[in-house]
Parts: C-alpha cells; sequence; structure tokens
C-alpha cells in the first residue's frame, strides 16, 4: 500500500529532518521509501518541505500526487498542500503556532500542540518527535516501537546518543496524548 | 559508516566512488550536484584522499586528467552547464586515454536553466564529448542504489578500455533519498598501470612515461581507437527490459522517467494494455540488442523523457533501422506521469497518436 506524506513548515523547524526521520523508520520497519527534498534557493524562514514515499512495493516518481498525510508546522504551509490532500487524508496541524481554522470536513485533522507537549517531555526541542508520535498512532503507518527502536539507531549513528532517552519521551507522550 | 543506509544520491555517488578507491576530486559546485562536492569536503579526508574546489570546471578536469594520468582513480561532478565546460577536458581525457569518471547530475534548460529536474542533456552527455573522435561509455542509473552500483562498474568499465566513463543522472536521482546497500571500502594501487606517469627513481634522468597520442603515430592511433570504440559498443551494451516480448507499445526510457514507465507497465497490463519497456542502463553505446528482444509485431515504441525535443528518438530509429512506428510522450519541469504514459500507450494502439 502506497503512502504520500508531505510535510512542510518554515526553514529551521526542522521539516527536512523529520521527513528524513520518518523515512528511516519506514526503512528499518522494512518498506520501500523515497524522501524528496525541496531544494534550490530556500532561506531561514521562507518556505521548506519534503515528500516520502512509503510502500511495500517499488516506487515510481518520488513526488506525491494524492498525498495522503500532510504534516503542516506552519500555516502558509498548510495553505499550500491542503488541497492536494486526499478525501479521508490526515492533516496534523502544529497547534503551537496554527490556531482558529476551520478545515475541509472529507479530511482527518488531528491538532497537536507540539511545543507544550514537548516540554511536557522534557525535550524543549522535541517538537518532530511529538509529531512523529502523533502520527504513528493516527495513521498506522508504522509501529510505535519500530520507529522508537529506529530513531535511537538514526541518532546513535550520527554521534548522538545521549538524546536517545529525550526522543522517547516526547515520541510517545505525541502518541499518547493527541 | 554503516553499509547500510538511507542516503542522497549525490551522497551516495560520492561515498560509493571513495569505496571504489577513488582518493582525487576536483570540480565546482553546482545545483542540483553541490551535495557531491560538500559530502567529499569532509569525508574525502576521512580516506586520505584530496578533494579539490577549483576555480572552475575547466580547470577542475584539467587537474583530474594530471591525477588520473599519475594512476590515481579520479572523480568530477557538474549540471548541465558546468558539464558544457568540461567538454574540452572531456577531449582531453578520452585523448589520453584516461580512465575517469565523470558525473552529470542534468538540471533544466539551456544556458544558465534553472534548477529543477530534466533530462536535457541526452545529446550534450551522449553525442558531445568535445572535438576529435572522443567517445565514452554513458551509464544511466535510475536509483539511488544503482547509482552505488554503476559508480563501481564506472570505474572498472574506465580501466578496462583506458577511458572516461560518465554517469548521466537527474536532479530527482541526485536530491532524492532511499535505502542503499554499500560494498567495502576498496584501495586502489596507484602503481600498477605500466601507462601512468611514476616519479623520478634515484638512478632515472627521465622519468616520465609517455603517455597519449599521437607518439606512437596516427598509423598506429587509427586502428588501435577504431577497435576500442568498436569493442565498448559491442561488448558494454546494458539494458533492462520488462515484459516486452508480448508488448504492443514498448517505452524506452532511462533515469526518472524509466522509474514511472515501470509503473505504468503495470497499471496498463492491470487493465490489459500490453505495455512493456526498455530502460536503458548505457546511453552509449545505446543498447540496440535490446530491441531484438521485443515483440515482432509491435505497434510502436514510445520515448518517455523529460526534454522538449525527444533527444532519444533518433537514437531509437538507428536501433531500430526505422522500421517501426515512434512517439513521444515529453515533458518540461514535471516528472512525466504514469497514467499519462498508459494513456499515451492506449492512444497509440488505437491508432489516434502521432509519430515523430
Amino acid at each position: 500500500m502506497l503512502k504520500e506524506i508531505i510535510c512542510a513548515g518554515f526553514g529551521g523547524q526542522g521539516i527536512i529532518t523529520t521527513g528524513i526521520l520518518i523515512s528511516y523508520c519506514a526503512f528499518e520497519t522494512g518498506s520501500q521509501f523515497t524522501w524528496y527534498p525541496s531544494y534550490g534557493s530556500e532561506m531561514r524562514g521562507g518556505t521548506a518541505n519534503c515528500t516520502i514515499k512509503i510502500s511495500d512495493e517499488e516506487i515510481a516518481s518520488p513526488l506525491a500526487k494524492d498525498i495522503d498525510i500532510l504534516v503542516g508546522m506552519s500555516g502558509p504551509a498548510i495553505d499550500k498542500f491542503i488541497d492536494s490532500l486526499r478525501p479521508g487524508g490526515y492533516l496534523f496541524v502544529n497547534s503551537s503556532l496554527v490556531t482558529g481554522r476551520t478545515y475541509r470536513e472529507d479530511i482527518n485533522v488531528v491538532e497537536v500542540d507540539t511545543e507544550e507537549l514537548a516540554k511536557e517531555a522534557d525535550n524543549p526541542k522535541g517538537a518532530n518527535m511529538v509529531m512523529i508520535g502523533a502520527l504513528v498512532k493516527h495513521t498506522g503507518i508504522m509501529t510505535l516501537e519500530g520507529c522508537g527502536e529506529a530513531i535511537n539507531k538514526y541518532f546513535t549513528e550520527h554521534g548522538k546518543a545521549k538524546f536517545n532517552e529525550a526522543n522517547q519521551r516526547a515520541l510517545k507522550i505525541g502518541y499518547e496524548k493527541c | 559508516m554503516a553499509d547500510r543506509a538511507i542516503m542522497k544520491g549525490n551522497e551516495a555517488l560520492a561515498e560509493a566512488a571513495l569505496r571504489a578507491g577513488c582518493r582525487f576530486f576536483s570540480g565546482y559546485p553546482i545545483t542540483p550536484q553541490t551535495e557531491v562536492l560538500e559530502y567529499l569536503s569532509w569525508r574525502m579526508n576521512e580516506v586520505g584522499g584530496d578533494m579539490i574546489q577549483t576555480e572552475d570546471e575547466l580547470t577542475g578536469l584539467h587537474m583530474l586528467l594530471g591525477a588520473s594520468l599519475g594512476g590515481a582513480r579520479v572523480l568530477s561532478t557538474s549540471a548541465g552547464p558546468g558539464f558544457a565546460l568540461f567538454h574540452e577536458g572531456l577531449s582531453y581525457l578520452c585523448e589520453c586515454e584516461a580512465p575517469s569518471v565523470l558525473v552529470d547530475v542534468q538540471r533544466l534548460g539551456g544556458g544558465c536553466g534553472g534548477i529543477s529536474a530534466s533530462q536535457g542533456d541526452y545529446e550534450e552527455v551522449v553525442h558531445g564529448g568535445g572535438n576529435g573522435d572522443s567517445q565514452y561509455i554513458v551509464l544511466t542509473p535510475a536509483s539511488v542504489q544503482e547509482e552505488v552500483d554503476l559508480v563501481q562498474e564506472a570505474y572498472e568499465l574506465a580501466e578496462k578500455y583506458r577511458n572516461p566513463v560518465v554517469i548521466m543522472t537527474d536532479a530527482i536521482i541526485g536530491q532524492m533519498m532511499e535505502g542503499v546497500t554499500l560494498p567495502d571500502m576498496k584501495e586502489h594501487d596507484i602503481n600498477k598501470f605500466d601507462w601512468a606517469y611514476k616519479p623520478l627513481g634515484a638512478n632515472d634522468t627521465h622519468g616520465i612515461q609517455k603517455a597519449g597520442w599521437p607518439s606512437t603515430g596516427y598509423d598506429v592511433y587509427g586502428p588501435y581507437r577504431l577497435k576500442k570504440f568498436k569493442d565498448m559498443h559491442d561488448n558494454e551494451q546494458r539494458w533492462e527490459n520488462v515484459q516486452v516480448k508480448d508488448a504492443d507499445v514498448v517505452c524506452v526510457a532511462y533515469g526518472i522517467s524509466s522509474r514511472v514507465c515501470k509503473e505504468a507497465v503495470k497499471k496498463a497490463r492491470a487493465k490489459g494494455v500490453k505495455l512493456g519497456l526498455i530502460r536503458l542502463i548505457t546511453a552509449w553505446p545505446f543498447p540496440e540488442k535490446a530491441f531484438a528482444e521485443i515483440n515482432p509485431n509491435v505497434k510502436g515504441l514510445l520515448v518517455v523523457e523529460m526534454s522538449l525535443k525527444g533527444q532519444m528518438v533518433p537514437d531509437v530509429k538507428l536501433a531500430t533501422k526505422c522500421n517501426l512506428p515512434v512517439y513521444t510522450y515529453l515533458s518540461c519541469d514535471v516528472v512525466p506521469d504514469s497514467d499519462m504514459v498508459v494513456e499515451t500507450a492506449e492512444a497509440i494502439i488505437a491508432g489516434t497518436a502521432e509519430e515523430v
């Protein structure tokens, strides 16, 4: 089953990394994936997005056509992609930044107060981990356990094992409270 | 680093080159291949090689020529506008028989163009090569894993024929991440070639060996080169055929377009449309032999390419001696769509598509 995911937000919000982590989780749990960034003349504060496709079969183009899951970390990012979200798809809204909006009725909207929950997990920089936790719970694209192990492995391989515990706390809180 | 990883095409290509024993890079950054230089800027040091960002692509290639003639495994990479500057150096590399590996990560447009994806450099890369009878093998990977695999093969081919090999990829394959399995690190012995330049020995009065032509005269050069071109042409055609034996329409594509066509074959077959695919793995030599395997009653060949000219069409017509109708589905700035490939195939079968 092919899943098309877009992570979008402001440059500097860790959008690209969030996408890489979701990709790595897919890779480690035995799925095929492609990850494709928006690249070029991007800047801090501007828009940033990346596309992840996950499937158990070979993937053709890494670009999305009918988005199943949109992770919207900012208002403009949601505006840009919401029309491409397929009916029945999931919109994850970063409600620490985006509030008071009404959305299409044919999609599932999950509001995630990433910053508050990250603080609660004693990991104020873990907003993206919170988001991934929420995404895993609602979409079921992978297990929380598989995802948690993959994220630990990724950080360990990149010499950042000291963040593993804090990451797991944020991931779990996103999974449990959203 | 791990042997199984998720990597961008550009980074995987750079790592694969190092693992093939490449210890010299000279070149210049350009989107969408800059990650190669970025990656090598720290990684080349770790493996004890040299990575030099030259003032431009021209200098990069001439530095590379020196290192290659010294016996090293060398790499330079660029995108279309920079590859245009490669051609003078590329002609020298061919003439001096320098077994080097170059890469073109294709981007959109002529002149400086844009930075998005394209397959508009086919003619430039496959039929270019600078002045004189320069000829080199062109490999066309369609995935991050294939970039890794073909880099290894590129060095083997380059040394087998003492000739440059070019990997022609595109912005999508270069920028996207996929899972890869990396080969073991190989050490390359730069003293293993009898033709390479060597340092002056203690008792030598003249230590530099003669490399390149026409030191032996053109009467030797002519037949020698002719044989080399023929051997490369006859022995190094590479392709992947997908369900061509019973196909009513066969797509011909490489790189990112070929991935889309592969999906289109599945979609078409699911609705009873007999679609097949010839995927190029070498663009030179063009895989003429692949066409011998297709259904003799095929209704048409469909060239799918991210360019506006249908740059591969003449090669397809020559490979089939103009005996089969050829159609195109061309795109600019957007990756071809698999549903459109199927639609075009249906139009060919219905007789409503226009031949080129």
